[in-house]
């Protein structure tokens, strides 16, 4: 039995065009900042804002909210046009994102725009902090589950090791990890750079549940999330496999998009593209 | 003479007439108290749970410690995520290590975040001894006074270290919290008052102020005595919070007395002296001595064989002023 009726599957489709657009406006608008990652990324951030999340965009200090941990905040790009698209503020807000006076900051910072969790930017700190809300909140008996996404380079950072041994001790299953397995990171690829693999077996021999997915498919991270939440007895990891510029074929799979903002032209090319997936979409759910 | 308002021990010139007891002991007493008060307090250990004192702590309110064995960067993290929620973690480790180690995690989780985490840095200063420099930590004021919204506190004896743990609990603000590992007199009583950010005069003069903080505040009440018997007098005054300084106490102070000595057992870049310097440069500048550690590393020793070693006794203190007051 599928997850996702093919209403609601062509709704997030349709939705996550619209954010990979406003992804590429705000950057040509900011004219710095990352392109490859939060493209990479607006899959899965359409459906934790738009079907899995527990939240309420005119409340976001709500108690029983889940709560969102973005620990590579340099993708944070994705995370602001999917706040923008729920209601969280206007959409034409995008476009002051970098600038000053902006609640937008290039890294995102907590005490800036309600909504945010965390304050982050330099990586491998976002897990320790999303297992101390999910600590307090067992605790508390508190109902609300915490989600942390992280970069796949950001496991070289020592800080998250200590924290996934952590969540392992603690068997914190009121936490799910995810993590944006992209394969680039800004000097190249992830498993030139400093070899990553195998995040499943170390995940598992840490006392996790790993689980893989494909970070493109709706169905299949909606159903992959939907196992974390039922396992009680341990923490879950969901290792998705996304290609970084997801829906843009000039940038997928190239790190240099990494930390590269589109210019004029490009941008014009690419929100063509996006355009022309948007009516395969409604092609493809007739 | 000392100041009565500040309700001082009796005896106080008579080291063997005071209790001994160690900062962190009264970290221990007050992080209990907290507990009791505000169930939200909780207590994080990163391997140092008995000689940081955070273990009756642990063993009266079990579900409220955690572990986090030896890894002070997740320390961090995760007593953000517990204040973010809504608690108000202590975290203890020795200052070498946290805030040592875990800076950066400080300076973003905490500090940009402006959630209430309590960082109690333990073992700082020279007088931890025989482990030698890389266990004396001398630079903590620094990295912590420089970051926006951190609150910082170096109580001088147990008695007060008490009191400003109960006082960090309630702050609901990013504090860091100084202790020592060594045994010092204690000389203040429960009825010397304690407010953060509010200095306290604990003997009056009008030809020097000795702005310090931290136990070797009783080797500036002892030179004081010593230097009184001369013909010099010296006000001494307590500055246990380092950020935000009291500048108004320490302006009214140095506009009599026009020198001021600083004291610490801790670099002098960067420290309360440095503190001191940018207040009084700004709104009212006089000569000042640095007591404390100038730019190197500490070594093994006894504590009392380091502090002398260091200039940092009461003798070094009384060189200071006498230094200090040929440059009015």
């Amino acid at each position: 039995m599928p997850h996702l009726h093919d209403d609601k599957l062509k709704e997030l489709e349709l939705k996550a065009v619209q954010i990979r657009e406003s992804i590429i406006e705000m950057l040509l608008a900011a004219g710095s900042g990352h392109t490859a990652g939060p493209l990479g990324m607006a899959d899965i951030f359409t459906a934790l804002y738009f079907h899995i999340l527990k939240h309420d965009p005119a409340n976001p200090d709500w108690a029983e909210r889940d709560r969102l941990i973005l620990s590579n905040g340099h993708i944070v790009p994705v995370r602001y046009a999917a706040m923008a698209h729920a209601g969280y503020f206007p959409v034409d807000e995008l476009k002051t994102l970098r600038k000053l006076g902006s609640r937008l900051q290039g890294h995102p910072e907590r005490e800036r725009l309600p909504g945010l969790e965390t304050t982050s930017g330099p990586l491998g700190s976002g897990l320790g902090q999303a297992a101390g809300i999910a600590y307090a909140a067992r605790l508390d008996q508190a109902k609300f589950h915490t989600f942390c996404v992280m970069s796949d380079g950001e496991h070289e950072e020592g800080n998250l090791w200590e924290s996934i041994m952590f969540v392992g001790k603690y068997q914190l299953s009121n936490l799910t990890a995810i993590i944006d397995r992209n394969n680039i990171q800004i000097d190249g690829m992830t498993e030139k750079v400093m070899p990553l693999e195998s995040l499943h077996r170390k995940y598992g021999a840490f006392n996790w549940h790993v689980m893989e997915v494909d970070g493109h498919n709706m169905q299949e991270f909606c159903e992959a999330v939907d196992e974390a939440k039922a396992i009680y007895e341990r923490p879950t990891v969901i290792i998705a496999h996304t290609i970084p510029g997801k829906g843009i074929p000039e940038i997928e799979f190239d790190y240099k998009w990494h930390g590269m903002p589109p210019n004029q032209e490009q941008a014009k090319k690419f929100l063509h593209e996006l355009r022309t997936l948007q009516g395969k979409i409604e092609s493809e759910h007739q | 003479m000392f100041n009565p308002a500040a309700k001082l021990a009796t005896n106080l010139s008579d080291k063997s007439k005071l209790e001994s007891k160690a900062t962190r002991d009264g970290y221990g007493l007050g992080l209990i108290k907290a507990g009791e008060q505000d169930e939200r307090v909780m207590a994080l250990s990163a391997d140092l749970t008995e000689s940081t004192r955070a273990l009756a702590f642990a063993e009266k309110f079990p579900e409220r410690f955690i572990q986090v064995g030896i890894a002070e960067q997740n320390l961090v993290t995760i007593a953000s995520g517990l204040a973010n929620y809504g608690k108000i973690p202590f975290i203890s480790s020795y200052a070498a290590f946290s805030p040592g180690r875990n800076y950066e995690q400080i300076r973003t989780t905490v500090c940009i975040n402006n959630v209430p985490v309590k960082i109690a840095g333990h073992h700082a200063g020279i007088s931890v001894g025989p482990d030698g420099a890389t266990h004396q930590m001398l630079e903590d004021i620094a990295l912590m006074r420089a970051l926006p919204n951190m609150v910082v506190i170096v109580p001088c004896d147990a008695v007060e270290a008490e009191k400003a743990t109960l006082a960090a609990a309630g702050n609901n603000v990013p504090t860091y919290l100084r202790f020592s590992r060594e045994k010092s007199p204690v000389f203040t009583t429960a009825e010397t008052p304690f407010e953060i950010g509010r200095a306290l005069v604990l003997r009056r003069g009008k030809d020097v102020s000795l702005v310090g903080c931290g136990p070797l505040l009783y080797e500036a009440l002892l030179a004081a005595e010593e230097l009184s018997k001369a013909g010099i007098e010296c006000e001494v005054i307590n500055s246990h919070t380092v950020k935000p300084l009291d500048k108004n106490a320490i302006i009214e102070s140095v506009k009599k007395t026009k020198a001021v000595v600083s004291i610490e057992e801790h670099q002098i870049a960067g420290g309360l002296g440095s503190a001191i310097a940018e207040c009084l440069a700004e709104n009212y500048p006089v000569p000042q001595e640095f007591v404390g550690m100038k730019d190197r590393f500490g070594e093994s020793g006894t504590a009392a064989e380091l502090i002398e070693k260091f200039g940092l006794n009461s003798n070094g203190i009384k060189t200071a002023v006498k230094k200090v007051i040929t440059r009015k």
